[in-house]
């Protein structure tokens, strides 16, 4: 079984490894490395989601405050990028612990709308408050500098995120398997059960949620700089509701489940492109057939298909 | 002072009238099936475009609003039967994904066939504001309230006169048993759909003279149509009716005395607090779980 697990990671690697000696040109190294920062949102949202059991329609706000945090400070005041992010997580983490706590007692429909309305607030405040986010339009971010030296092409970013992204599907294999992994994976089987066997289920629930929520924010902010441009629709509701589905659609709880998500609704508007004016109605039908016919999500139906965990 | 409380609690309450017909509808079928209809929106943007469309094609005003009211309904119908009862018992999550899919599919064609243009509607007797006490009234405001009041009435009887509406209740409280007693739940689920989509496309109906419409108008109304369902407690109909009042004369008062650019927060920030103090929303009451 563990063996397996890692095997799965050691496929990732290889896969990023060779992918830009095989990719043809600079567009399909461009949605590689937009695909791969999605996998890592979405690795972080899907512990939260698919593990811990608690559904977040928020979580493009969190996106929205690493990002702008990126975009702003170093616009406005001069900060260094990597201070900016550090930032953008700190705030995000002590929004996400102040609000974590009230709205875990909630349950089901009732926490969707309060990380649903979160969200919609951040939007609209980053919306509104153009004198320093540029409004509706956005505004440029900075380039990303390290030790000296500026990311600046899309073959340097694309080995900072793969790296990034090798991290995080390395520790959320590591988190699930331990005591911490547990417990949450307790919680969603039955909260009653979990806290009867001593699991403190709302200081893991917050917990959970602040670390996808800094994770989200930190991922906001590579965002941002690789774009090199922020727009107020990177925090709202759709964007919420595009990560939400890429956890759905690879499969709830299975880490590679979140990679395949990723990558596939991150070509899907490429691919949707040919079908001028209909890219809504086509997204909209290929999200109502997923859930349809694979309602446990991608991998975990094929897993169970032929027969084999993850 | 006075006259301008009054201007905003008038148009406070058009609005909120608007929101209460959508949280009804999340009402009913949230009812029926646990499941919260994101595509509610849709109907209202459907309710307010179709009678644009049916209006200038010509048809007499009554007649194109009661197909504005019914092909919404259908609309209702075909996404219950075709994407919400092969699901039965799925996770919030995926039913939440469903029903966001079946509003981008909606919104999507309704671009494609109509355009991204706004719209508006006259007014249904005409446009002359009565003054009350130094505040205007728009006529089609009353007639947006008169027909929630209406609709209001007509749903307390249907739920507690009539044998469907008590079979409605009974499924909502506990479907297994309603089932036993010999009430076809499957027709319940199918009504509770119908009824929701018909009464989002009056809201829209009825608003589209004051606000204007266009394809994109359904995500925010929806939204605070949730706003107002959960506000007065998920499943009450009642709950659902104040809350959408509230919210309609929060959102107004708060962009009039305070921030006009803040208006769309106004709902959710109340709806935060709300539920960090009261779990269930105002009219929820205390739950136990079953263990």
């Amino acid at each position: 079984m563990k063996k397996s697990v890692y095997n799965g990671l050691y496929l990732v690697i290889a896969i990023l490894l060779v992918l830009p000696f095989v990719l043809p040109n600079s567009f399909y190294l461009d949605l590689a490395v937009r695909m791969a920062i999605n996998a890592c949102i979405v690795l972080g949202l899907n512990l939260l989601i698919g593990f811990a059991g608690q559904i977040s329609l928020g979580h493009a706000g969190f996106l929205g405050i690493g990002a702008y945090a990126s975009a702003v400070l170093p616009t406005h005041f001069g900060w260094h990028p990597l201070l900016a992010m550090g930032a953008g997580a700190v705030v995000t983490g002590v929004l996400a612990a102040l609000v974590a706590r009230p709205i875990f007692k909630l349950k089901g429909n009732y926490l969707a709308m309060a990380t649903l309305g979160l969200g919609i607030i951040i939007s609209i405040a980053l919306r509104n408050e153009a004198q320093w986010t540029g409004g509706p339009d956005g505004m440029p971010v900075p380039a990303m500098g390290l030790f000296g030296f500026e990311l600046s092409n899309d073959k340097q970013w694309y080995w900072v995120v793969a790296a990034l992204l090798v991290v995080s599907v390395w520790s959320s294999l590591n988190l699930i398997d331990s005591p911490f992994g547990r417990a949450l994976r307790a919680l969603h089987g039955s909260e009653v059960a979990s806290q009867v066997v001593g699991v403190d289920v709302v200081r893991y629930k917050v917990a959970i949620f602040v670390l996808s929520a800094v994770f989200a924010s930190i991922m906001g902010s590579v965002t941002a700089h690789y774009v090199g441009f922020v727009s107020p629709n990177f925090a709202d509701f759709f964007h919420s509701i595009e990560l939400v589905t890429m956890v759905v659609i690879g499969g709830m709880a299975s880490v590679y489940g979140s990679l395949l998500g990723a990558v596939l609704l991150t070509a899907l508007p490429q691919a949707l492109a040919t079908f001028e004016g209909w890219e809504t109605v086509v997204f909209g039908a290929i999200l109502m057939l997923s859930m349809i016919f694979l309602p446990k999500g991608l991998v975990p139906t094929l897993a169970a298909k032929f027969g084999k965990g993850e | 002072m006075l006259a301008q409380f009054l201007q905003f609690l008038f148009s406070g309450i058009t609005v909120g009238a608007t929101y209460a017909l959508a949280a009804l509808g999340f009402t009913l079928i949230y009812n029926a099936s646990n499941v919260i209809n994101f595509a509610q929106g849709e109907f209202i943007m459907l309710g307010g475009m179709l009678a644009v469309v049916f209006t200038q094609a010509g048809l007499p005003l009554p007649v194109a609003l009661v197909l504005a009211i019914l092909v919404p309904a259908i609309v209702g119908v075909l996404i219950e039967k075709l994407a919400i009862e092969p699901v039965k018992g799925a996770e919030t999550v995926t039913l939440i994904i469903i029903t966001i899919g079946a509003s981008l599919v909606i919104r999507g064609l309704v671009a494609v066939f109509l355009g991204k243009n706004t719209h508006s509607l006259p007014a249904f007797s005409g446009d002359a504001p009565i003054e009350i006490l130094g505040a205007t009234l728009l006529p089609q405001s009353l007639w947006v309230l008169g027909v929630t009041a209406l609709v209001v009435v007509a749903l307390w009887y249907f739920f507690n006169r009539t044998l469907q509406g008590k079979a409605m209740l009974a499924t909502s409280f506990n479907r297994l048993a309603a089932e036993l007693v010999g009430i076809n739940t499957g027709w319940v689920l199918f009504m509770s759909f119908a009824m929701s989509a018909a009464l989002g496309a009056l809201g829209g109906i009825l608003l589209t003279p004051i606000t204007m419409t266009s394809y994109d108008v359904g995500i925010m109304l929806g939204l605070k149509g949730f706003v107002a369902a959960v506000l007065g407690g998920l499943g009450n109909g009642l709950g659902a009716v104040v809350g959408g009042l509230l919210v309609g004369i929060l959102e107004a008062m708060g962009a009039g005395y305070i921030s006009s650019a803040y208006k769309d927060a106004m709902p959710f920030v109340l709806i935060l607090f709300i539920l960090f103090f009261m779990p269930r929303g105002l009219f929820g009451g205390k739950s136990t779980d079953r263990v």
